[in-house]
């Protein structure tokens, strides 16, 4: 497996260079972060020539609360600590640039005659609404998957045939998987009497957290430390 | 009479033969399809997003009701994702348990499919025939897990408990007669594994069953030789998976080619089509039904000779037992963090794909280090199908349509998430 990965990465550093970056992977993953301006022409190599046939994901990530937890607890307190998590108020984005790695679109690829997988990181840049290049003319399956992320994440795709909402509700307002979307969402939907039809309002329920979000200082899984015993 | 050029049709989402809530928006010459567009979403549940809020295995639940046919299999891609990242192995006896109900499963989804598949172009009595079958995997989950659908049974480090030694029995009722309470229970008196083995004993013959029905019937030929037609090379540049990338000739599953738990220790054949046509993907799904009894079988025979525990022993990630926590102050410290905190997960992003019986359902997880996932992202094999559905039916028949979508195996659970 790892011999049949490095392989690989050996080619694809010596045809693409500086254009792919290599991330580093915990798990034995290969991935590779490529810049927008030359996703086109990157993926349209490792599908002719490095034999990725078989696009198998797309996905947008929204990296807006990454690395941020809701509950503190680095010091011990007099009083406890509360269930009740106040959830970090989120100001919407209105400006007209994003943080430059904010939204990524990541694409899982396959390569059915090498047996060997390879993930793509794309951030989309500080550009609102994030734009990049749509990747439907290399690998057609791209089509819904690019249509999804446009729904969730509000990422466009340039040189999509058909780039439509695709599994929220028609009329649907909003980004729904972006991390400033609340969970409980914005309107609610009753059948209205009077009207004879269903109606839409604002939500009136409360936000709530069960489990606070928390990030552990863990060290059983570093690297370095992993399958040492005490002392 | 004014001559209709072509005109546009809505199919679904409310149709029995759209398998769940299907909306395809049709525009027809006549009876021929020129173009399908299928709006999906209804059955949107925002799993993905559901799953960013809770701790890791609170979220394992919700993958059961993704593709609502093949439970454990969602699981299974899911678990496999949480212990990548969290770099566990499970003991191998929880392992073939896995791949044991890996299997249970692809029968149980594939005789849904045959089913349902064979009702919605004119086969009613296939229906029952697999229902009849169905049942019996069904008791299988309860069994195990207690539920007859969603089961939860899958956990990260290993499964939730290990297999029965008593199966439940039917009981005497003023519905069924004591004789026939004894037929029913007849295999039921030994051990689930018992039972497990008297299926696969007989399971080959209901295949013969089935295929007696379908296979050399000249109506369902006619439904579906030719219906459909797939190329490999479009396979692929669909990104098709599964049976369906096999009925197209391409020979490739994840259980032989990359293969997760101890699917490389198992025996079995991977059918391929040749022609990619509906009754080409009938013939493939039917023969994996036999392969998935013969995993089921070898199973069943490693499972009875060697015992052994069923979940790593890993406190930090797998609660304590009831009975040490009554007694053990640092077992009830670890089960209060684990079930009102979770288990954080190191950082990093892994992609688990499992051979489900659609095809590849994959699950991206990116964590940040916290106790619940910072983004997970679910591969549905329906999903992508679904996808290709306009292309599989322009310039078919409106009644094809019908022999597509049930040749794709589509479950809503899982294209909507």
């Amino acid at each position: 497996m790892t011999d049949r990965f490095e392989t690989l990465a050996a080619r694809i550093d010596e045809r693409f260079g500086e254009q792919m970056l290599r991330v580093e992977s915990s798990c034995g993953e290969l991935t590779y972060e490529v810049d927008r301006d030359h996703l086109v022409e990157v993926a349209t190599a490792l599908r002719g020539e490095i034999g990725f046939e078989i696009l198998i994901d797309v996905c947008g990530v929204d990296y807006l609360t990454y690395g941020s937890d809701e509950w503190l607890t680095q010091s011990a307190t007099d009083t406890g600590f509360s269930r009740g998590v106040e959830r970090e108020p989120v100001i919407l984005d209105e400006a007209d640039e994003f943080d430059p790695r904010r939204f990524a679109v990541v694409y899982h690829l396959l390569s059915l005659q090498q047996n060997v997988r390879m993930r793509l990181r794309v951030f989309t840049g500080t550009a609102n609404p994030p734009i990049l290049h749509s990747v439907v003319d290399i690998w057609n399956s791209a089509n819904w998957f690019e249509r999804e992320a446009f729904d969730m994440y509000g990422i466009l795709f340039e040189g999509h045939p058909d780039l439509r909402r695709i599994l929220t509700d028609y009329g649907f307002i909003g980004h729904p998987f972006r991390k400033d979307f609340p969970l409980i969402g914005n309107v609610e939907v009753s059948y209205d009497e009077e009207k004879g039809r269903v109606a839409y309002q604002p939500v009136s329920i409360e936000p709530r957290t069960l489990v606070p979000r928390v990030i552990r200082d863990d060290n059983r899984y570093s690297a370095d430390l992993k399958d040492k015993t005490d002392g | 009479m004014a001559e209709i050029q072509s005109y546009t049709m809505n199919f679904g989402p409310q149709h029995p033969a759209a398998h769940g809530v299907l909306r395809l928006v049709l525009e027809l010459e006549g009876e021929v399809i020129h173009k399908a567009d299928p709006h999906v979403g209804l059955l949107h549940r925002a799993t993905e997003k559901l799953a960013e809020s809770k701790p890791f295995s609170q979220s394992i639940g919700y993958m059961d009701r993704l593709d609502y046919v093949s439970m454990m299999c969602n699981e299974h891609g899911y678990v496999l994702a949480i212990e990548k990242l969290l770099g566990i192995e499970v003991p191998i006896r929880a392992q073939y348990i896995r791949v044991m109900f890996d299997e249970i499963t692809r029968i149980l989804n594939h005789l849904m499919w045959l089913g349902a598949h064979g009702l919605d172009i004119g086969a009613m009595t296939i229906f029952l025939y697999c229902f009849r079958e169905r049942e019996d995997l069904m008791d299988l989950y309860e069994a195990v897990s207690g539920t007859r659908m969603h089961a939860t049974y899958y956990r990260p480090g290993g499964v939730y408990r290990d297999l029965p030694e008593t199966m439940p029995k039917y009981q005497e009722s003023k519905f069924r007669s004591k004789k026939e309470v004894e037929r029913m229970n007849a295999d039921r008196q030994g051990s689930l594994l018992d039972f497990v083995e008297a299926f696969t004993d007989k399971f080959p013959g209901c295949v013969d069953e089935y295929e007696m029905l379908l296979t050399d019937n000249r109506i369902w030929k006619q439904r579906t030789v030719n219906i459909g037609v797939v190329s490999p090379e479009r396979a692929m540049q669909l990104g098709f998976s599964g049976p369906m990338l096999r009925g197209s000739g391409v020979e490739w599953d994840l259980r032989k080619k990359q293969p997760y738990e101890v699917y490389d220790q198992m025996d079995f054949d991977i059918p391929v089509g040749v022609n990619g046509d509906c009754y080409d993907r009938y013939l493939v799904r039917v023969e994996e039904l036999r392969q998935s009894n013969r995993i089921i079988r070898q199973c069943v025979d490693w499972l009875r000779n060697n015992p052994g525990p069923v979940m790593i022993d890993d406190r930090k990630v797998v609660a304590p037992k009831r009975v040490e926590m009554k007694d053990d102050m640092e077992s009830l410290i670890h089960h209060f963090k684990l079930f009102t905190e979770g288990y954080c997960v190191p950082e990093g992003e892994a992609y688990a794909a499992v051979e489900h019986p659609k095809g590849e359902f994959g699950v991206y997880l990116v964590s940040d280090g916290a106790n619940k996932p910072y983004r997970l992202k679910i591969r549905a094999p329906g999903f992508v199908h679904l996808s290709a559905m306009a292309e599989m039916v322009e310039g078919h028949m409106l009644a094809d349509v019908v022999a597509v979508i049930g040749t794709q195996d589509i479950v809503f659970g899982e294209v909507d998430r």
